[in-house]
């Protein structure tokens, strides 16, 4: 059964394929049908393959199909690395995203480019599932440029308005600055280990010198930053908010953005071999990351926005586990993260929908009667980010924030701090959409008042949407129990990852009590957090001014620093760059060139054309030859 | 008793005049008619001087190797009149130098 693994990324290929060929022609909704079968039935063969794991010797199943590519040592195949954590990693990608190409069928539902859509999207899962399941660098490396340039097309895909050509444009170019340190990270890892397979040196890493992991894990991390949107690599992410709804659903809660964090518990082991200070520097990392992100979201006005600005939040989250040793439950946020943040995501899109593509937050208000189904799976998810008891979100953060006080006190208080900004920010988001009055119409700041706006009729959405949003809410509800934290017989999540994490995490020695106590603060803190929003934004008796400074609102002018050091200095630099390139390394390279050419012109006199000057030639050395061996060669 | 004066070295001194008319000739000459019978000469005298030598060193691979220069011969005037009948067509009364088209 687990030989089937091959069919996982394959089924998404095929639809794929079929999409490009006959896309056109197929038309709506049957393209989007193909492409959601497609992935739901890699869905179903991921579910069969993962029960056929539990069968296998150390769960754990590897095949190579081909060698890819062999240039004398150097050989890289074309290989599967079935694992606990490459299995857990496809249940959700295929699960969500089945269920995100559902909802697509609905929300796209009257594009011009529909089958294009699904084209891009079955192609973005195909990519996603070769990076996890590859059992190299190299495969990961390939997956890895394929979600790249798939957000680009997704993030563009409206690019009639310039606006969305440039998010696509930003996203890829700022991930390529990420790329560059994966690649590097890849050249030292074959320097070091003689092998970039997984199985092949991972288990004999500790046998690299220090300052090589390091490196390895240093470049690994650049790579990584640049996908999982961490500082200072942030800033393509927000911006990805052009695409369609559904698209920000699967880039930035099941699939791409989690590659970073992927490739970190991936390589563990490295991390293990590393100096103390990597896995230092990322915790603090990722909890810098989830802290800046959190203040921004606190002051965004368009929903997607603060959705975008959260998810770097929660990523960081996941970075701070990773740097704190929690590697398993860095895996454990992603799973509950994919939940809860597709189903704000597509939550956010049915209300946009319902909204006619209204986006800010301060013409909505009082949504929750008219669309039932999506206020009340929107607040599971609100409840469950938050870190709301029993939601999964709170399970999940609250093992990253046992690991972060494992590691240092200061990295807990911190995290706990953004956990009481993502309770309020989220609380914010939700009481402004579906309670409070409604203020549809309503001018916003910088907008004529006296412009008579468009009516609108907020509806619920039809059942290709909502479906997968009671499905989502469901396991944003649920999911946390997949690992409960008092004993060890309920830690089924952290059991099943152990043959790739257990070895090199941390491990905690907390008791009972102190779990309890450390789980009732994250509770008063979230709480704190929904409650202060609720006097701040529905009662009203504090204003809401000073929690939404310019400051945050612009995100620190971080974007706008980085825009006007490139418009202005780093433009001069790249200037003076291509003038370097142009006259010293075009010249270097020409001036080889007319060298030759000027001297051939020389030689070429030679060639006169008259036969007996060429007869005079060999005469003449004949002669020398002659001479040469009478005077110099002994008798 | 001129004939018992002669021994192996006149041929060799014979063979080495010959040579080198063949070959102040195609250094000289510009009709190529000329120049080819001037190199017909050098074979020729590469040939004495190989017989020559079978003879002193009572060794017949000399004559031997006379055979094949002289197909070798045989061959190159084929080869060379065809060019100097190719040209003579084309340009009457060409010289040597005349053909030149192929300089550098």
């Amino acid at each position: 059964m687990v030989s089937l693994v091959w069919l996982i990324p394959a089924l998404p290929l095929l639809g794929f394929v079929i999409l490009l060929l006959l896309g056109p022609r197929l038309g709506e909704p049957a393209s989007g049908w193909l492409a959601t079968a497609m992935v739901g039935a890699a869905f179903v063969v991921s579910l069969i393959a993962f029960i056929g794991l539990h069968s296998r010797a150390a769960h754990t199943y590897t095949h190579t199909y081909f060698t890819w590519i062999s240039v004398g040592r150097f050989q890289v195949d074309f290989g599967v690395l079935f694992d606990p954590l490459s299995s857990a990693m496809i249940l959700f990608i295929t699960g969500v995203g089945a269920l995100i190409h559902l909802y697509s069928i609905g929300y796209m539902h009257g594009d011009s480019r529909y089958p294009r859509f699904f084209l891009y999207m079955n192609l973005f899962v195909f990519s996603m599932l070769v990076l996890v399941l590859g059992d190299n660098l190299l495969l990961t490396f390939l997956g890895w440029e394929g979600v790249g340039v798939c957000s680009y097309f997704l993030i563009s895909f409206w690019f009639e308005k310039p606006a969305n050509a440039t998010a696509g444009k930003k996203a890829f170019i700022t991930n390529r600055v990420g790329d560059w340190g994966f690649m590097v990270g890849i050249f030292i890892t074959w320097f070091t280990y003689g092998s970039i397979t997984y199985t092949h040196f991972l288990p004999v890493s500790q046998s690299a010198a220090t300052t090589a992991a390091t490196f390895i894990s240093v470049m690994l991390l650049i790579g990584a930053v640049g996908k999982s949107a961490q500082i200072p690599l942030y800033i393509w992410l927000p911006d990805a908010m052009a695409g369609p709804t559904p698209v920000s659903a699967l880039i930035h809660a099941a699939t791409m953005v989690t590659a970073g964090v992927y490739l970190m518990v991936r390589i563990n082991p490295v991390l293990h071999a590393a100096s103390p200070w990597v896995t230092t520097m990322i915790a603090w990392l990722g909890v810098g990351t989830a802290l800046l992100a959190a203040t921004i979201a606190i002051a965004q006005t368009d929903i997607k926005k603060v959705l975008a600005y959260s998810t770097i939040s929660q990523l960081g989250y996941m970075f701070l586990a990773v740097g704190s040793g929690g590697y398993w439950a860095a895996i454990f946020h992603m799973i509950t993260h994919a939940f809860f943040k597709a189903l704000l995501f597509l939550g956010a899109g049915s209300v946009i929908h319902g909204m006619h593509d209204e986006q800010d937050m301060r013409r909505m208000g009082a949504l929750r009667k008219l669309m039932p189904i999506t206020a009340g799976t929107f607040i599971v998810a609100w409840l469950a980010i938050s870190g709301v008891p029993p939601f999964s979100g709170f399970w999940s953060k609250d093992e990253i924030l046992t690991y972060a006080l494992h590691k240092s006190p200061a990295l807990y208080v911190v995290g706990l701090f953004t956990a009481l900004l993502t309770a309020f920010y989220m609380s914010r988001l939700v009481y402004r959409i579906f309670f409070g009055d409604a203020r549809w119409t309503d001018p916003i700041p910088g907008e004529d008042p006296a412009e008579e706006r468009p009516e609108v009729h907020p509806h619920e959405s039809p059942w290709t949407m909502t479906v997968p949003l009671v499905i989502l809410a469901f396991f944003a509800a649920v999911a946390g129990f997949i690992n409960l934290p008092f004993s060890g017989s309920t830690k089924w999540l952290e059991d099943w990852l152990s043959p790739v994490t257990g070895r090199y995490g941390a491990e905690l020695t907390y008791s009972n009590a102190t779990i309890i106590v450390l789980l009732t603060i994250s509770t008063i803190v979230a709480l704190g957090g929904i409650g202060l929003a609720y006097l701040v934004y529905l009662r009203k008796r504090i204003p809401a001014e000073p929690f939404e400074p310019e400051l945050f609102a612009k995100g620190w002018y971080y974007d706008i620093a980085i825009s006007d050091f490139m418009g202005g200095p780093g433009r001069k630099m790249a200037d003076g760059l291509a003038w370097f390139d142009r006259t010293v390394i075009d010249g270097a390279v020409n001036g080889i060139g007319s060298a030759f050419r000027g001297s051939g012109n020389v030689v070429r006199r030679v060639q006169n054309g008259y036969v007996r000057t060429y007869a005079l030639g060999m005469t003449i050395g004949a002669v020398a030859l002659l001479v040469y061996i009478f005077t110099r060669v002994q008798y | 008793m001129i004939l018992a004066t002669l021994n192996d070295t006149s041929y060799l001194v014979l063979s080495a005049m010959v040579f080198c008319i063949g070959a102040f000739g195609v250094l000289i000459r510009r009709n190529p008619l000329v120049m080819l019978m001037c190199v017909e000469l050098m074979l020729n005298a590469v040939n004495l001087t190989f017989v020559t030598f079978g003879r002193m060193l009572n060794d017949i691979s000399g004559q031997v190797i006379v055979f094949f220069v002289l197909v070798v011969a045989a061959a190159e005037v084929v080869v060379g009149l065809g060019i100097i009948v190719a040209i003579a067509r084309r340009r009457p009364g060409a010289t040597a130098d005349d053909v030149s088209l192929l300089r550098g």
